[in-house]
Parts: C-alpha cells; sequence; structure tokens
C-alpha cells in the first residue's frame, strides 16, 4: 500500500488523550475470558483496556481539556491528556488502531463532537483517531502475547505496538497518526493493448502496469500491476479491437478500469448470461425470468410483481397504497479477509439497494444468513506456503461476521428478525455472508409511480453521502477472482453506519416526498463507474468531472476516483431548478452533497479531470459491447455409497444428538444481538415460546396502524447438492415457501429471491449442477406461482493455499443455492408460533414422511458417530402440486383460526420438530409413529423419525376446534399423531407399539442450547 | 383542551422516533418528528411543544460512548432553551439512547434540584454485548408523572450500554429521594437481584429508570413504545390462546401505552 505513518517527529502538533474506566469495565472482563480461552489457562491475570483519541491539530492546553471532558465520562471514566496513563502492576502493554485510511467511526464522531464543542471546524488535513491501548498483567513471553494479541487485530486493517512495561514506562506508546499520505501519480496513462493473447491475459490478470515514479524514490525502477481487471481473453481482444479499429486510439487506464468494473463477473453476471449447451439465452433468462414471465403471464389481474430484476431491488405489491421491496446479497470475498469490515458493508450495502430501488424505498427488515465451518475447527489454511499467511479460523470468522450484522443493523435502526445459519466443513476457506433487505415504498409519490425513475438530460449529477478514498478499489474485479495471496487488501473496508442513516433519512424521509430528483441509485460495486454509467443510459449519456468528487485524502489517481467503492454514497439526478433546494436540504442535515457532472443525451460516457478528457466511450460499447461467454456442462447423478447400519432400538439419544447438531441446534445468542424490535412492527419474533426455540420465518407489521404483515423465510439445503442439484434447488423452494406457510404465510401473495453462490464455475461439472437447479428453480416456481423477483450470483467461491503441512490445496464451497421468500399476509394477528400451547391440544403431521434420508443430519449424524461418509442417495423430492395443495388448504385453516401453533418440518425432519415445538412450549408430547402417513417401504423407527420428506408440516389444534380442522383437512395427508401433555417430557411409541423414546423436555433444552451457551 | 404538542427528536442516528411518535398519537398527543438541526437553527421552537421526546437509537453510532456525542451537540447548541423547557410544567422522556443522553446531558436524576451535572451512568452491559430481549418491570410509587398507576409491565430492552451505574453515596441519595421509578424483575415478580438475563445488564439495584426531582422527567432503558399492541408481546401467541379458550375478548393496547397515556393525561 502506497500509505505512509506519521510517527514521533509530529508529537508536538499531534495530542494524544487516554480514557481509563475506573469502574469494572465489561469490556476488559470479556476480552480477559476469551484470552483465557484462547491461552487455555489462567496466564493472563488482569486486563485493563483504556480508549485512546489522538488529535492532529494545534491546541492550547484549555481545549483540550474541554476535548478531553467531553469524551470521558465523569461518573466512570478519567481521562489523560499528553501523559501515558501508568497503572500500578502490568507486564506488558498493547495498542490496537487504524491503518491509513481505514474508516474510523469513533475517530471520526470525535473529530466532528470536538468541533462543535470548540465552536471551529477541522481543516482537511487534520484529524481525530482512535484506538485502544490495553494493559496485560501476566507471565508471558513477548512471543506469547504475540500470539494472544493476534486474536484480536487484523494486519489487513490495523497497526500494533507492543510494549513490556520497562520500555513502556520509559515514554508510553508515543504518538502515532495514521494519516493517509498518498504518493499517486496524478496523470492519466494511456495503456497499450497491442499485445498478443499471453500479454493480454497477463494484463487482466495483474492489472496496468503502474508507471514508476520519480518522486518516490524507494519504489523507483519498479513496476507494479494496479490490480486484476479480471476480463476473460475474449474481453480484452473485443476492447483492444474497438480501441483500434472504431476509436483508432490506445484506451486510458480510466477508460479501460471502467470497462473491467461495468463487465464483471460481479456487474455482468458473465456466466448467468452466458450461453450453456443449448441454452442459447442463457441461465438467467431460461430459467429464472422465464419462470416470472410465466407466473406473471399466467397471474394476470392477480399478478404481485411491480418490479423485477431490473432495480437494485424486487418489488411487489402490498397494498392499495405501498409495495415492499426486497434484496439479499453476498459478501463472501470481503469477509473472508476482514469479517466485521466485509460483513458490515455488506449489510449496509444491501440497504443502499433500497434506498436505491424506484425513486428511494424506506430500509424495513434486515435480514442474514452465514454459511461457516465448525467454528471449534483449529487446524488453519495458508495463502502461501511455509504456514505463511494464515486464513483467519472460522471461529474468527464467525465471530466477526455476527458483529459487523450487528453493528450495521442495530446503528442503522433497521430490525433483523430472521437468519440463519449453515455448517460445512468446506465453508473453510471462504464463507458465504448472505445480508438482505426489505423496503416499504408508497406506490405512488406526487402522482408518480414510485418504482420509476428517469434522469433526464441536463439533470446534475449529484454524489450524496460518504467521500471518496482509496478503499474498495477493484472490489467488483475482486469477487470475480478465487481468494488467493494476490487478493488486494485494499477491497476491505468498514462500514460507517451513521453517516448513511443520514443520508437514508433525508432521502426517504423529506427529499423523495419533496419530488427534489428525478433518479437514484447506489454506489456499490464499481463505485461511480458503475453508477454513474448506469444511470446514463436512462437518458443516453453523462458528463462527469473527476476533479469535483469529493475526496477523504488529498492525491488520488483518476481511475481509483472512477472505480473507488468507498460506501456511504449514492449518485442521483437533480433538476438544475432543484439543485439549490437540494443541497441545502443535505447540508441541513449534515450530509454532503456535490454536484460531479450532468446527465447529457449524446450517447456517450464522457469522464473529465483537470479540464482533459479521460474518458470518451459510447455507452452502447460500455454496456453492451461485452461479449457473450459460450459455455459448456458436463454433468451425471452419480450413484453415492449406501450407508448401511441396524435401526438403533431406542432413538432418546439419537434425538439428543440431533438437537446438539450444527446445524440445528440453537443460535439464542445471533438472534438476541440483532434487534428485532425496533421500528415496532415485529410481530412473530425469531425466538418463539418460554423455551426460546428458533423459526425458520418472521412477521412484521410495517404500517403501525395495519395489522397487515409482511412474511419472510428462507432456507437452502447445499448437502442435497452432493446427490442432485435439482433436489437441492426444489427443496430449498418448497421449503422456504412452507416456512413461511407455517406461521400463517399465504403462497399467492408470495415471491422468492435466489442467492446462487457456486464454485470453480469455469468446470463443467459446476455448470452443470449450476444448470440442474436453475432447472428446478423454474419447474417448482411455476408450479408454485411464485414468481422471482430480485437474485445475485457469486460464481467463485473457491481458496487455492497451503495446508499446515505445505501441501497444495483447494477449498471450494458446496454449491449453494440460498431461497429467500417474502410476503405479504393480510392480518397478521392470525400468524403463528411454533411452541406447543396448551395440554390437551392435539398433534398433527400433515404431509406424506417418505424414505428420503439421502444427504440427511440423520445420516450424518450416524456416519459421525461409525466415522462413514456415506450420504445414501434418497434425496428428498419434491412434488410441488401436491404440496402447494396442502398449504393452500392450511391457509384456510390459518384464515379461520383454527391451529393453535405450526412448526415447518426441516433438518432433522419429525423428531426435532416435536422437539422443538416442546422446548418452546415447555409442554410434553404423547406420539404414535404408527400413525404416520408414510410410504409403504418405510419401515424404521429412525427413519420414520428423521426423514427429510418435503411438505411437512407439524400443527397443534385445540380439542374443540379438532373436527373442524380434520374436515378442512379432508382429501389431503393429515394424521393426528397424539396430543401435547402436561408432564414435560416427549414420549414416542414406535411402529411395534412400544415406546421408542421417553426424555424430559429438560434434556431436549439442554441438548438444543449446550453448544453455543457460551458464545 | 387541545391535544398536548409532542417534540420527537430524530437526526445523527435516532431511530425509534417513528414507533415513539406513534405510541404518543395512540395516546391522543400530537407528536411531531423534529430533526436536532431544525431546532438549532431555530426553524423550530422547544418552547412550542409540552412534551419533549428523546427516542431510541444510536445517535452517532454510540461512539465516544453512547448518547455523549448527541448530548454534546445539545449542550453546545441548546442548553438555554432546554434548561427553559425542563425548568416549566412540562414533561421530558428519554428511552434507551435517548436516557443515555439525559443523563449524559445531567436532566436527570438532578439530584439537587439543579440540571447540568452528570450524576450516573449507563455503562456496558456485563456480557459486554447488544441484548435484545423482554423484561418485566416493577413500579416504585414515585413523584414520577409517567408511571402513575402502572402496576408493572412487560417490554423489551434493546441496547449494549445499559447497566445503570452510580457512586454509592449518589446510589443511596437516589433510593432515599425515591428516584427509581422502574425496575427490573424476575418472572415471578421478585426482585431481579442482578441476575441474568431477568436483570440484562447488571443494572445496580436493578434500576431500568430513574426521574428528577419534579417527577416530570423520566428516562429509561426498556422500550414502552414497542408494546403498544397486543400483538407486540412476545408471548401474545400464547396469551391469544388462553383468552380465546376462556371465551375472552383479546385486549387490543399493549401495557407501554400507559406511559404515554399518562403524559397526555398530565396536561388535560
Amino acid at each position: 500500500m502506497r500509505f505512509e505513518l506519521r510517527v514521533s517527529s509530529y508529537e508536538k502538533m499531534a495530542h494524544r488523550i487516554e480514557i481509563e474506566t475506573i469502574i469494572d469495565d465489561a469490556r476488559a472482563g470479556v476480552m480477559l475470558e476469551r484470552m483465557r480461552r484462547m491461552s487455555g489457562g489462567r496466564a493472563v491475570n488482569s486486563l485493563q483496556v483504556v480508549d485512546v483519541y489522538t488529535i492532529d491539530r494545534p491546541l492550547r492546553r484549555a481545549q483540550l481539556e474541554k476535548i478531553a471532558a467531553m469524551l470521558a465520562n465523569p461518573v466512570t471514566q478519567r481521562a489523560a491528556i499528553g501523559k501515558p496513563l501508568m497503572p500500578r502492576a502490568f507486564d506488558w502493554a498493547f495498542e490496537i488502531g487504524f491503518l491509513p485510511g481505514v474508516t474510523d467511526n469513533v475517530g471520526h464522531t470525535a473529530r466532528e463532537a470536538a468541533a462543535d464543542l470548540l465552536g471551529s471546524e477541522f481543516a482537511a488535513t487534520q484529524g481525530v483517531y482512535s484506538s485502544r491501548l490495553v494493559f496485560c498483567r501476566g507471565k508471558l513471553s513477548r512471543r506469547r502475547i504475540r500470539a494472544l494479541v493476534a486474536g484480536f487485530y487484523n494486519p489487513l486493517i490495523q497497526r500494533l505496538q507492543i510494549k513490556d512495561s520497562r520500555s513502556y514506562r520509559r515514554g508510553g506508546m508515543g504518538v502515532t497518526v495514521p494519516q493517509v499520505k498518498l504518493v499517486d501519480r496524478m496523470e492519466v496513462d494511456q495503456v497499450d493493448l497491442e499485445l498478443d493473447d499471453k500479454g493480454l491475459r497477463e494484463l487482466s490478470a495483474r492489472g496496468i502496469p503502474d508507471k514508476p515514479l520519480a518522486a518516490c524514490p524507494e519504489r523507483a525502477g519498479r513496476v507494479e500491476g494496479r490490480g486484476p481487471l479480471a476480463l476473460d481473453l475474449p474481453s480484452m481482444k473485443v476492447i483492444r479491437d474497438y480501441f483500434r479499429k472504431v476509436l483508432k486510439r490506445r484506451p486510458t487506464d480510466v477508460e479501460l478500469e471502467s470497462l473491467a468494473q461495468t463487465w464483471s463477473e460481479h456487474c455482468k453476471h458473465t456466466i448467468f448470461a452466458a450461453e450453456l449447451d443449448e441454452v442459447k439465452e442463457g441461465v438467467f433468462h431460461h430459467y429464472i425470468a422465464r419462470a416470472t414471465n410465466e407466473i406473471r403471464r399466467k397471474q394476470g389481474r392477480k399478478d404481485i410483481c411491480l418490479s423485477v430484476f431490473k432495480d437494485n431491488s424486487g418489488g411487489i405489491v402490498f397494498d392499495d397504497d405501498y409495495m415492499v421491496t426486497d434484496k439479499v446479497e453476498t459478501h463472501n470475498s470481503p469477509s473472508a479477509l476482514d469479517p466485521f469490515g466485509g460483513a458490515i458493508t455488506g449489510i449496509v450495502g444491501v440497504n443502499r439497494d433500497t434506498i436505491g430501488f424506484g425513486i428511494g424505498a424506506k430500509p424495513l427488515i434486515n435480514r442474514y444468513g452465514y454459511c461457516f465451518a465448525d467454528p471449534a475447527e483449529t487446524r488453519f489454511l495458508y495463502r502461501l506456503p511455509g504456514k505463511k499467511d494464515p486464513l483467519l479460523t472460522p471461529r474468527r470468522i464467525a465471530d466477526g461476521v455476527i458483529d459487523g450484522v450487528q453493528v450495521g443493523g442495530n446503528c442503522s435502526g433497521i430490525p433483523t428478525p430472521h437468519g440463519f445459519t449453515c455448517f460445512d466443513p468446506r465453508y473453510r476457506g471462504k464463507p458465504l455472508v448472505f445480508v438482505g433487505t426489505i423496503g416499504l415504498l408508497p406506490r405512488r409519490i406526487r402522482g408518480k409511480r414510485a418504482e420509476q425513475k428517469k434522469a433526464l438530460v441536463g439533470d446534475k449529477i449529484v454524489m450524496v453521502g460518504g467521500r471518496v478514498g482509496q478503499d474498495g478499489i477493484h472490489g467488483a474485479t475482486f469477487s470475480s477472482e478465487a481468494l488467493s495471496s494476490g487478493s488486494p487488501a485494499s477491497a476491505v473496508q468498514i462500514g460507517d453506519p451513521i453517516t448513511q442513516k443520514k443520508l437514508s433519512d433525508v432521502i426517504v424521509k423529506e427529499a423523495r416526498d419533496k419530488g427534489l430528483y428525478n433518479s437514484i441509485t447506489d454506489n456499490g460495486a464499481g463505485g461511480l463507474s458503475c453508477s454513474v454509467a448506469e444511470m446514463a443510459r436512462e437518458c443516453g449519456g453523462c458528463r462527469v468531472d473527476l476533479s469535483a468528487v469529493p475526496l477523504k485524502y488529498p492525491n488520488l489517481s483518476p481511475w481509483k476516483i472512477w472505480v473507488s467503492e468507498s460506501q456511504e454514497r449514492m449518485t442521483l439526478a437533480v433538476p438544475p431548478k432543484n439543485l439549490n433546494k437540494f443541497v441545502r436540504l443535505m447540508t441541513r442535515r449534515g450530509v454532503e452533497a456535490t454536484v460531479i457532472g450532468e446527465f447529457t443525451g449524446d450517447g456517450n460516457c464522457l469522464v473529465e479531470y483537470a479540464g482533459k478528457l479521460v474518458m470518451d466511450v459510447p455507452l452502447k460499447f460500455l454496456h453492451d459491447g461485452l461479449p457473450k461467454k459460450k459455455l459448456r456442462s458436463r454433468y451425471r447423478v452419480k450413484r453415492q455409497p449406501e450407508p448401511r447400519f441396524a435401526a438403533p432400538r431406542y432413538l432418546a439419544k439419537e434425538l439428543l444428538g440431533m438437537l446438539d447438531r450444527l446445524n440445528i441446534c440453537g443460535k439464542e445468542f445471533i438472534a438476541v444481538q440483532y434487534d428485532h424490535e425496533v421500528q415496532g412492527g415485529s410481530v412473530i419474533k425469531p425466538l418463539q415460546g418460554k423455551g426460546r426455540v428458533l423459526g425458520e420465518a418472521a412477521v412484521v407489521r410495517p404500517l403501525l396502524h395495519s395489522v397487515r404483515g409482511v412474511v419472510l423465510s428462507s432456507a437452502l439445503y447445499p448437502g442435497y447438492g452432493d446427490i442432485d442439484p435439482y433436489w437441492m434447488a426444489a427443496c430449498a423452494i418448497d421449503a422456504a415457501i412452507r416456512n413461511a406457510v407455517a406461521v400463517g404465510g399465504d403462497v399467492g401473495k408470495m415471491a422468492l429471491l435466489d442467492n446462487f453462490c457456486w464454485c470453480s464455475s469455469d468446470d463443467p461439472f459446476r455448470l452443470g449442477q449450476l444448470k440442474r437447479a436453475a432447472q428446478a428453480c423454474y419447474d417448482m416456481a411455476c408450479v408454485f406461482n411464485t414468481p422471482f423477483i430480485s437474485g445475485k450470483d457469486s460464481m467463485y467461491n473457491d481458496f487455492r493455499g497451503y495446508d499446515s503441512a505445505g501441501r497444495s490445496v483447494q477449498v471450494s464451497v458446496p454449491p449453494t443455492l440460498l431461497v429467500s421468500s417474502l410476503g405479504v399476509v393480510a392480518d397478521s394477528g392470525k400468524c403463528l408460533s411454533l411452541d406447543a400451547k396448551y395440554p390437551g391440544d392435539r398433534v398433527y403431521l400433515l404431509g406424506e414422511t417418505k424414505d428420503e434420508l439421502g444427504a440427511s443430519e440423520y445420516l450424518a449424524h450416524k456416519a459421525g458417530s461409525r466415522g462413514g461418509r456415506s450420504i445414501g442417495n434418497n434425496v428428498p423430492r419434491v412434488d410441488a402440486k401436491k404440496n402447494l395443495a396442502l398449504y393452500r388448504r392450511f391457509e384456510r385453516a390459518v384464515a379461520e383460526e383454527l391451529p393453535a401453533s405450526a412448526i415447518s418440518l426441516t433438518l432433522g425432519g419429525l423428531g426435532v420438530a416435536l422437539a422443538k415445538m416442546a422446548i418452546a412450549g415447555g409442554l410434553g408430547l404423547e406420539i404414535d409413529l404408527g400413525v404416520v402417513l408414510r410410504a409403504r417401504k418405510l419401515k424404521r423407527d429412525d427413519y420414520l423419525l428423521f426423514s427429510e420428506s418435503q411438505g411437512r408440516l407439524l400443527v397443534t389444534v385445540p380439542v374443540e376446534r379438532a373436527e373442524r380442522f380434520e374436515r378442512l383437512m379432508r382429501g389431503m395427508s393429515c394424521a393426528c399423531l397424539g396430543t401435547v401433555t402436561d408432564r414435560p417430557r416427549l414420549m414416542i411409541q414406535g411402529l411395534a407399539g412400544k415406546t421408542v423414546a421417553d426424555v424430559s423436555v429438560a434434556d431436549l433444552e439442554e441438548a438444543y442450547k449446550r453448544r453455543f451457551r457460551d458464545y | 383542551m387541545a391535544k398536548p404538542k409532542v417534540l420527537v427528536l430524530t437526526g445523527y442516528g435516532i431511530n425509534c422516533d417513528e414507533e415513539t411518535a406513534y405510541a404518543f398519537s395512540l395516546a391522543g398527543a400530537k407528536p411531531e418528528i423534529v430533526h436536532v438541526n431544525d431546532l438549532i437553527d431555530g426553524a423550530r421552537k422547544l418552547m412550542n411543544y409540552q412534551i419533549l421526546s428523546f427516542p431510541g437509537g444510536f445517535s452517532y453510532g454510540d461512539d465516544t460512548g453512547s448518547g455523549n456525542a448527541l448530548a454534546s451537540r445539545i449542550r453546545n447548541n441548546l442548553w438555554q432553551e432546554l434548561l427553559r423547557f425542563t425548568e416549566s410544567d412540562k414533561l421530558a422522556l428519554g428511552i434507551c439512547n435517548g436516557f443515555q443522553v439525559m443523563v449524559n446531558l445531567g436532566l436527570l436524576p438532578a439530584l439537587n434540584g439543579k440540571y447540568g451535572v452528570t450524576e450516573v451512568a449507563l455503562a456496558h452491559n456485563n456480557s459486554a454485548r447488544y441484548e435484545c430481549r423482554w423484561v418485566d418491570l416493577g413500579v416504585a410509587a414515585t413523584e414520577c408523572v409517567f408511571s402513575r398507576g402502572i402496576g408493572g409491565m412487560r417490554v423489551p430492552v434493546a441496547h449494549g450500554e445499559g447497566k445503570f451505574y452510580a457512586r454509592p453515596a449518589v446510589l443511596k441519595q437516589l433510593e432515599k429521594k425515591g428516584r427509581v421509578v422502574f425496575r427490573y424483575l424476575a418472572p415471578a415478580g421478585a426482585p431481579a437481584a442482578g441476575v441474568f438475563p431477568h436483570n440484562p445488564n447488571g443494572a445496580l439495584n436493578d434500576i431500568a429508570g430513574v426521574c428528577d426531582g419534579s417527577g416530570r422527567l423520566l428516562g429509561m432503558m426498556p422500550h414502552p413504545e414497542r408494546n403498544v399492541h397486543f400483538m407486540h408481546r412476545d408471548d401474545w401467541t400464547l396469551l391469544k390462546e388462553g383468552y380465546r379458550r376462556r371465551g375472552e375478548e383479546l385486549p387490543q393496547q399493549g401495557e407501554g401505552l400507559a406511559v404515554f397515556k399518562n403524559a397526555v393525561e398530565y396536561f388535560k
């Protein structure tokens, strides 16, 4: 990185304020506990955490004292100015701060507050930087303390100083000012594309060579690449030929970088758009979009879609006056490098997909989904041989990701009532981090349809929100590649939710309804280069002046300004007549707004810098010049070894073992960290019943005066894909719908979102899996009549590196399709939770149980205990027509308010559903497996209990409503398995009439909650 | 009498303004959501309102301590106006982050009747983690306007810094002067006695909310505006079954609404 740390010589200018906590500090306590866990003992005796603010501005003593008094809590803290704190006893002191240029929210707030307090602004180059100093007592070697501290520090974004008490006492930590001092070249280069294939490939992989810089002696003579363009050879050739033949000149670096961003896998979904075998129009159009189009045509007046695929989110009808929008994003690669930063930028970024939908929707609900390796996994993977450059451990990744979404969502005041975690060792190289946001938007604003927007010729291009910096260069092209040692660190950034909250509030609560702008979009992947060029299509051209773009620090090269992905920014088209009003409103709300150009109609994307034209490319080539890929797939369902083991006679132990499994057990610690009550609309919550069992769907009322609700759910079965990706996708769709139906959802008012996270997508086998999964999406959606409204794909979730023995390894995620549902219910007062409610209520199982244990949790559980890996072949299949009929009938029962509770059968099948219902209700159940409607072949109690057949719901109904319920369910698969009991035991009678399980609800609860209790 | 006018503050990361305004309007008041900068530049006048509401949220992202930066902005720019307001016959209610702001401003508990000195703190939860969960509150007999006639209520908390802390002498004064309005309870109505999760943050003496000497100013960590509908409660699906089986009508409103109704009632 081309940064410089300014140390020591500036001490006289910069001031250091240290703030210690004088009461019991919970943060120190938790840190100490974590260190002890890491060190496996009590090597660390005590910790003291000190907040440090470094103020880089000349200030008088009195001013510093004022600032210190403001920063320190007078009841619980004490400040020291310019003099290091010296606790009486400590062995080590270490300090962690940010690297130059990394978003420092605390420092940023302190700077703003200090300016307000002193009544004078900071100059552009003056700043406040936060860091954390920790004093540590314990007999530890330097190596040991380094190893421990490594667990709290990420060298990609942070700086670290460690001192023993002797050297600390000689002068404290000193003053470090992590100011960015760029030594970029400000010229625009012409790039020579007249190269052979090898040369073009190399250029794409390494990036445009940076010319040596005379002013920077230590780099003189060294030619570095700027980071991958990640364009394939045919694309490079098309660009070369276009510039040679049509434009008759060399491209500038700005132009080439811009094309690389716009044509990236991330932005153009090249794999999904590619011709694949006989599918000429590509997987997306042929399977996903076609399903939506056909459903919409079929539904006619009942069509719920308002905007599909073309905008930042998809939108469906909520009621006569409002629509709801939804988008689920992935942020996998950044989360692998910096889990906290990756996840927080992910969630805050997808919020902007809501604000950037139509004319601007209000973020209403957040959702999350995490695919991790077992956090207990301790084997390291390395990016380089010889145990160099280790990947973060699964635990570090999980902790950081969970925390990032926590801070992003909670700080933004958006409730997070639903999400999931899914574990598989193959997520060790790269985790999958799904983040989604549902939004609310009036259908008409000032008489205009709110899902429509159009920048007009003459509108000013206005950038609002954060400033542009070096952060997030090449994020879009980065996601088109596998993770390796060359992955750019500048792709990592940290979100600033408060800057965005201010932006969001002023847009969706004020500017929008005043009609001050014509169009809006998010600055996400590709930064301005993508957002402006995308909006320019609405009117037919744009002219941008990069010199006008506000920067975080001086001397950023023009190409970087154009493609930087610095967060919390949006681009708007503001008509000149509204400009003053718009900018004034933004300023009054503390949001920076800058005119950076104008929308035109001449068909070109023109960019200038310092008075010179640096990009002049027709929009048509920019957007449609990308050559279409032609891909071939090869896939055949492989026969898997069938496991063989005798049915255990007694199943209580198996059930307890199942409840303890990573993919089944409770994750209450995540749900309680996420505010699911803010905005006051929560109806069906993440933790249900007295026993606090995690549900698989949530219901929220977006309008506080109305009982109309939004239902959201999700499902994925990556394990099933090992047998057949077709059924993996079909089951995910059925389960996503069923999970929503179980809480009272209405299939007639339900839409789906798809997130394909694939691996090695150049491999015909992987492409074959993709095609099969997409085929299932089409088939299932068309039967359920649930249109896809939005989706996102991430095609290269692979890691190539080394294990601890130095062997080269590739870890690829299992092809993963996440299906999320978004639906509307007329009366959320009829919605259901999953806890058994009253003793005496009848327990019904809807749907049929088959021998469908292929790739099930039960087989994995049994394989685990026997050391085998046979996943079997009987993956659950979906009879969508039959399931739909059942769901529609159940909806009628809900409309009549017959059931008292319901739960969808997912992983672990009937056994786990029964246990969850009992744990949640704190009540017992008496169940007879003999009456379960089952396939004739299915004769084992264990299979009956743990089969993962789809299309099943477990329901309780009070006796007085049972007759009506049974009459209503006539003609459907519906069996009364038993009753809810006062005595808190789950008693299960097997096919032979004998008790196969008799276990207390307390034991079930213990098994369900044990694993993550201390997280 | 006309509906009392409520100024519901917003801006800089406050995020419970809409549901707080909704709770006030449901209780019969006339709320208006006002950006703090509109008060500072004089577009709105605090004295034109009867009730001032500091809603929950994450003002300035909790950076430099929860509620601290917003309190600083208000102290720097609005202090005299605010002092005049609190010293008049008006009400102020701080919820969660709003409570943190009021405490940092020294509006609460103002033990000696003098506003402006920070006497207590809301420190990091004992878990050092953000907690969103439902709690049971007990209500003490105090001068507090907002808690009149309330026996107890079930409402959610959602915060990372909610541990009520005061030095022993201050704590003693608070108790002696009857400033503690709400306390966390264990399920059967016994004191939570500091035990997690009933006391969700480790607050001293299980303190969840305190008032000033006049009883017109209240601050509390839990969110009464998040339980103004029957369907808000975490256990409403179970309660609903109970009401139905007993043949009783379902209630419409939630227990938290009483706090807002009391505020409206004060001006009748």
